[in-house]
């Protein structure tokens, strides 16, 4: 096979196996809807505490929930032995592991950034700021994918990690939380969002071609 | 030259060295200590802004750099046991993440004692203490990995991975709060920088600085011994050794 | 005397400051020679162990051998 179609052979296979799961597609968007709804019940239902909260909430629900489903990215591979096959196989270890990520931010990212505009109209964010979330999930949650991808493939091989995985990879996925969430509630008072945009695009960008060269070399550590 | 760094990576010298070596780190740094600290809190003139207060610089700023010097010290070592396979730099990285997590502990503590006469609020999520608080949890994060792989190579390998993943991090962290601070001019925005410091308040620091380096590469030195001992305690030279001491 | 105690009146900073050195480079010393100390403990008991039992292990591999 070469390098191009094993990318979509591995995406291709990671989609059938999670579509068969349908409860873990769900979970992830349940708990952003969850956690979204703590904070009017918790603090205030009133519109200006909402409006003012939406940016960062609606961001910070989406990273926890993405990190929350993150655990499995390698895990069951890891220990079904398939891994393992690939790891010693002939094809691109990192181009294996970016597939793999890829596979699951579609099936558990994206879903995220689809429901985005739905749970921030509760929070009565004006247009600008609606656009401006959307833009900033579909751009940062691959990155977030990726970065989590590296504590995944780090942690995948210990059995009782707990919050390790969140531990880890917080730190890492800090400066795409603050230029997401800031930058949607710049766009929200009417501000230009192009310079969070082009930053985030540019870790993104970055991501992608670093982080399969860690993650590869981290899922490496943990089969010997 | 190259034969003397190679007789370095060689637990047994290293372990000798290290033992030779570290009390002219350890007692250098005691007496530097003693002189900054006498010359911080006596011989230096009070700040026209700060009074007194300010003396805590000669603290704050020592830990502050160490906590952030450790951790690339820590990340050069991973990365050095990583790609040349060297056991003896993994052990210094292990070593070296404990003593750097207590001096940044420090450099926020002290910072959070520096903020309240200064500005008023024992806490602001200014770039400095923000970036140090991360560098906390990556520290903490580091050390937590490494315990829990039961094999120490394993142990290594990723805890390695890790703190060359956290160096590219760190700074990416801190230039994007300075960043924001700079986009949200205000009233609510103080004046966090440091005094302006003068040359006779300059040389306590100085020493300070020198001071804390050189108690680091002291302590390392004792970690590094343990660090060796558990990883070589199979081997003919550690027998010998414990034999020879019990 | 007491002017120097109070520091221009930022006492508690200061002292508290420099206390929190003190403290933090005392526990890095106990920290470290312990870890050192421990080591080197359980590896020599576990080598003294291994002298008193070699002549045993001894015997039983010349017995094995014997047999």
């Amino acid at each position: 096979m070469t390098g191009g179609s094993i990318f979509w052979a591995v995406i291709q296979r990671e989609l059938q196996i999670a579509f068969q799961r349908l409860g873990d597609l769900v979970s992830p968007l349940m708990f952003y809807v969850l956690v979204t709804a703590l904070f009017p019940l918790a603090l205030s239902p009133k519109r200006e505490v909402l409006q003012n909260l939406a940016p960062a909430v609606l961001w910070i629900a989406a990273l926890l929930a993405l990190l929350l489903s993150m655990n499995a990215l390698f895990r069951t591979d890891v220990e079904d032995g398939s891994m393992e096959q690939l790891v010693i196989g002939p094809h691109s270890l990192p181009l294996i592991m970016l597939a793999k990520t890829v596979a699951h931010w579609l099936v558990s990212g994206l879903p995220l950034v689809l429901l985005a505009p739905l749970l921030a109209v509760t929070y009565y964010l004006p247009a600008e700021g609606v656009r401006a979330l959307c833009l900033t999930l579909l751009i940062g949650t691959p990155t977030l994918s990726l970065l989590g991808s590296i504590g995944a493939a780090l942690t995948a091989g210990i059995r009782q990690s707990g919050a390790l995985l969140a531990l880890l990879v917080m730190p890492l996925m800090l400066p795409v939380l603050m230029y997401g969430a800031r930058g949607t509630d710049l766009a929200a008072q009417g501000e230009t969002i192009s310079g969070p945009l082009y930053l985030l695009g540019a870790f993104m960008v970055l991501s992608l071609t670093l982080v399969p060269l860690a993650s590869a070399a981290a899922i490496r550590v943990s089969l010997d | 030259m190259w034969t003397w760094f190679h007789k370095l990576a060689s637990p047994p010298h290293f372990y000798r060295m290290a033992g030779l070596l570290r009390p002219w780190f350890f007692w250098p740094a005691v007496i530097l200590t003693v002189i900054g600290t006498y010359g911080g809190l006596v011989l230096a003139p009070p700040d026209y802004q700060m009074g007194d207060g300010f003396r805590i610089i000669y603290v704050h700023v020592p830990s502050a750099y160490l906590s952030t010097t450790i951790y690339g010290l820590m990340a050069v070592a991973a990365a050095v046991g990583l790609i040349w396979r060297i056991k003896l730099a993994h052990a210094v990285a292990a070593s070296a993440a404990p003593i750097g997590a207590s001096f940044t502990a420090l450099a926020l503590g002290t910072g959070m004692l520096w903020g309240k006469p200064m500005w008023g609020a024992y806490w602001a999520w200014d770039p400095r203490l923000t970036s140090e608080l991360i560098l906390l949890f990556i520290y903490f994060g580091y050390m937590s990995l490494r315990a829990s792989f039961e094999d120490v190579n394993k142990a290594d390998r990723a805890s390695a991975v890790l703190a060359i993943v956290g160096v590219i991090n760190l700074p990416i962290i801190h230039y994007s709060v300075i960043w924001w601070s700079s986009l949200h001019q205000g009233p609510s925005i103080k004046k966090l920088d440091a005094p302006s410091i003068t040359g006779d308040m300059l040389w306590p620091l100085l020493i300070m600085i020198l001071a804390f380096t050189l108690f680091f590469a002291a302590i390392l030195l004792y970690r590094v011994k343990a660090e060796v001992l558990d990883r070589e305690q199979n081997s003919r030279w550690v027998r010998d050794l414990v034999s020879g001491e019990v | 005397m007491a002017d120097f105690l109070a520091m221009g009146g930022y006492a508690e900073f200061v002292w508290s400051s420099f206390g929190l050195t003190a403290i933090v480079m005392v526990f890095n010393v106990i920290a470290a020679r312990r870890r050192l100390r421990v080591s080197l403990e359980r590896i020599s008991t576990r080598v003294a162990h291994q002298v008193r039992t070699a002549p045993l292990q001894q015997a039983n591999g010349k017995e094995a051998i014997e047999s």
